[in-house]
């Protein structure tokens, strides 16, 4: 606000002495105390409970329920890392979470860079409608296919199996959606054309052309739905038991509704665990999962 | 204008416009023998191949179960049993069933406590990231942390820091001087907290997609607006908000869909009494409903019939919100670039 009073010689000389210039005003202005006032507050509300999980993780269950809470970290962490390893099995969850979340990851991506592709530059019939429909699917609930699927998996003896929660996840409408609206951008029709026209067929210019471009969308989206596979919930729920062959979500929601332990620094030592792999892979690629939020929203 | 150059040549239809011209190309193909026959089949097919995995998965995991839970809940249907023929009867037994609209009302208010505050918090910080900032990398990836917790992790959190005897919030509450809140088995109190994981999570989240619109905004927009004397917050309500609002439907209606289905935060936060809701079912939501009757009671002809109730509530907020979006773009507005 300050920058708007000072009024340079030059201007107060000419005819219209209230017209300022200002190079792009939106964005260029700086930012007062108190927007680094609310944005300290924002950033300290979006991690104390993460800084509060991982002092809870370090303190007995005793200690964990006693008021007033905890601030700082105790020496238990390791002791309770270790018996939620050991008791709980999360080591096997971890396993499992990393396997389904690599999967679906890995396939997600793929299919939806060809269907993308196929959306932003190949001519067929039907395009524009079927794009529609690839956007009205992300619509629909789980809750609509649960059901079915139950019994399915239960015939099939695939209950409580990991294939059970890949499967249905192999392709998502959103990644598809995305990777259209960046090829859209990023591959030159001209360059695909341009294969062609050498000869090339279709699966020499996804391999050549194609994936060279949309390489950073490719490694953007498959962070997003790893993220979004490993903190699953509902379907993993119902397919999978706490007990069985669980992921990290359906193992802590065996530890929060107390089947194993009543400690609760144990039950927080878990969510930690679950946590920590993410919050590792955000410190390290943050600034690129931000950049693909951004840039999958912006055209939407 | 490309378009028009690339039109003549005949084995490589403009990428823009639908196939217009299939004779011209089965003509063509004559004079080329098996290489371009080949290249002709690759051309026609390669697209259909490349969608088809996405509309197969679809088909075999969204569609096909979504069209047979709808004839489940025409059904009376045990665990495990064969289904029976009833008719509407799911459906008019949901209508007079109490826990049914109380499900509902849950669902509803959860989902504005959760919502409302929550996008218009998300609009306000990417305001404030909008500005030119020291350390403007941590803001974003801090505020974007909730993102990358999990709804169980943050749910057994806030379960800590919101319980009524020992909890952290409880603690701040009586250092300001408020007697003890009861989060756990009192209605508000219980829907405000689960509001409350649901907003930490998300806030950040649509905080960054609102930021991306705002610096898609063209600046001499803002130009403008400040040659008009226009204030900063003057220009935030009449020029930044107008701009980006595709954006803020598009996540409004992410928003509804999300808080429509609800489902982990309130069960896990309602601990052993969670697919209830709560002792009282104070916090029982429609997908909680759903999941007691399937897989508690085990009537999945019911549990289906809740699921098409949901799908059919998201097809009216679609139609409400898609005729809002026309009457918008209907509008005369020089501001929609």
């Amino acid at each position: 606000m300050t920058r708007t009073l000072d009024t340079t010689p030059v201007e107060a000389a000419s005819p219209a002495p209230r017209r300022r210039f200002r190079p792009s005003a939106g964005r260029q202005h700086h930012a007062g105390p108190l927007t680094y006032v609310l944005l300290v507050v924002a950033a300290v509300v979006s991690l104390f409970p993460l800084y509060w999980n991982v002092v809870a993780a370090s303190h007995t269950g005793e200690r964990v329920v006693e008021a007033p809470a905890p601030l700082l970290p105790g020496r238990r962490l390791l002791d309770n890392l270790s018996f939620a390893w050991n008791q709980v099995d999360m080591g096997e969850a971890l396993v499992n979470t990393t396997i389904v979340a690599s999967l679906v990851a890995l396939s997600t991506v793929l299919f939806s860079t060809l269907a993308g592709f196929a959306f932003a530059r190949l001519p067929f019939r039907g395009r524009g409608m079927l794009l529609s429909l690839v956007v009205a699917t992300m619509t629909i609930p789980p809750q609509l296919s649960v059901i079915p699927l139950y019994q399915i998996i239960t015939d099939l003896g695939w209950f409580d199996q990991l294939q059970s929660v890949v499967l249905p996840s192999l392709v998502a409408a959103f990644g598809v959606f995305f990777m259209r609206q960046f090829l859209v951008e990023a591959l030159p029709t001209e360059l695909v054309e341009a294969a062609r026209m050498d000869g090339a067929h279709s699966l020499r210019i996804i391999w050549h052309v194609v994936f060279p471009v949309a390489r950073p969308a490719m490694a953007v989206l498959g962070m997003l739905v790893f993220v979004q596979a490993w903190n699953d919930f509902f379907w993993p729920f119902i397919a999978l038991t706490p007990d069985g062959n669980p992921t990290l979500q359906v193992a802590l929601a065996g530890l929060g509704a107390g089947n194993h332990t009543v400690d609760h620094a144990v039950v927080l030592t878990g969510a930690l665990l679950s946590t920590v792999p993410l919050l590792l892979v955000f410190a390290f690629l943050g600034k690129h999962i931000v950049g693909g939020i951004t840039a999958g929203a912006v055209k939407s | 204008m490309a378009t028009s150059v690339r039109a003549k040549r005949d084995d490589s239809p403009p990428p823009a416009a639908p196939p217009a011209s299939p004779g011209s190309r089965r003509r063509r193909s004559s004079r080329g023998g098996l290489r371009s026959t080949l290249h002709r089949w690759d051309i026609k097919a390669t697209p259909y191949v490349f969608i088809a995995p996405f509309f197969l998965t679809f088909a075999a995991f969204g569609l096909f179960p979504l069209i047979y839970t709808g004839w489940l809940s025409l059904n009376r249907v045990e665990l495990g049993g064969d289904p029976t023929w009833k008719g509407l009867e799911n459906y008019t037994d949901l209508a007079t069933s109490e826990f049914f609209w109380n499900a509902l009302l849950n669902t509803f208010t959860i989902g504005v406590i959760s919502t409302v505050p929550q996008l218009l918090m998300a609009l306000g910080l990417a305001h404030l990231l909008n500005y030119k900032l020291r350390g403007r990398g941590f803001f974003r990836v801090a505020i974007l942390a909730p993102y990358a917790t999990s709804i169980a992790a943050a749910t057994l959190v806030f379960a800590q820091l919101f319980n009524t005897d020992y909890g952290m919030i409880n603690g701040l509450l009586g250092w300001v001087g408020i007697d003890p809140v009861d989060w756990e088995s009192s209605k508000w109190p219980a829907q405000i907290a689960i509001s409350v994981i649901v907003t930490w999570r998300w806030t950040g989240y649509n905080a960054l997609i609102y930021l991306a619109a705002m610096q898609a905004v063209p600046q001499d927009l803002y130009e403008a607006a400040s040659l008009d004397g226009a204030s900063r917050l003057r220009q935030f309500i009449s020029v930044t908000v107008p701009s980006i609002r595709p954006t803020i439907l598009f996540t409004i209606i992410v928003s509804t869909i999300g808080a429509t289905q609800l489902f982990g935060e309130p069960m896990l936060y309602g601990g052993s009494v969670g697919i209830s809701g709560g002792s009282g079912n104070q916090f029982q939501t429609l997908s909680l409903l759903m999941y007691e009757k399937g897989w508690v009671t085990g009537a999945l002809g019911q549990a289906s019939a809740i699921a098409w109730v949901m799908l059919l509530l998201l097809l009216l907020i679609g139609g409400v919100q898609a005729l809002v979006s026309r009457r918008d773009r209907t509008k005369p507005r020089g501001s929609t670039s």
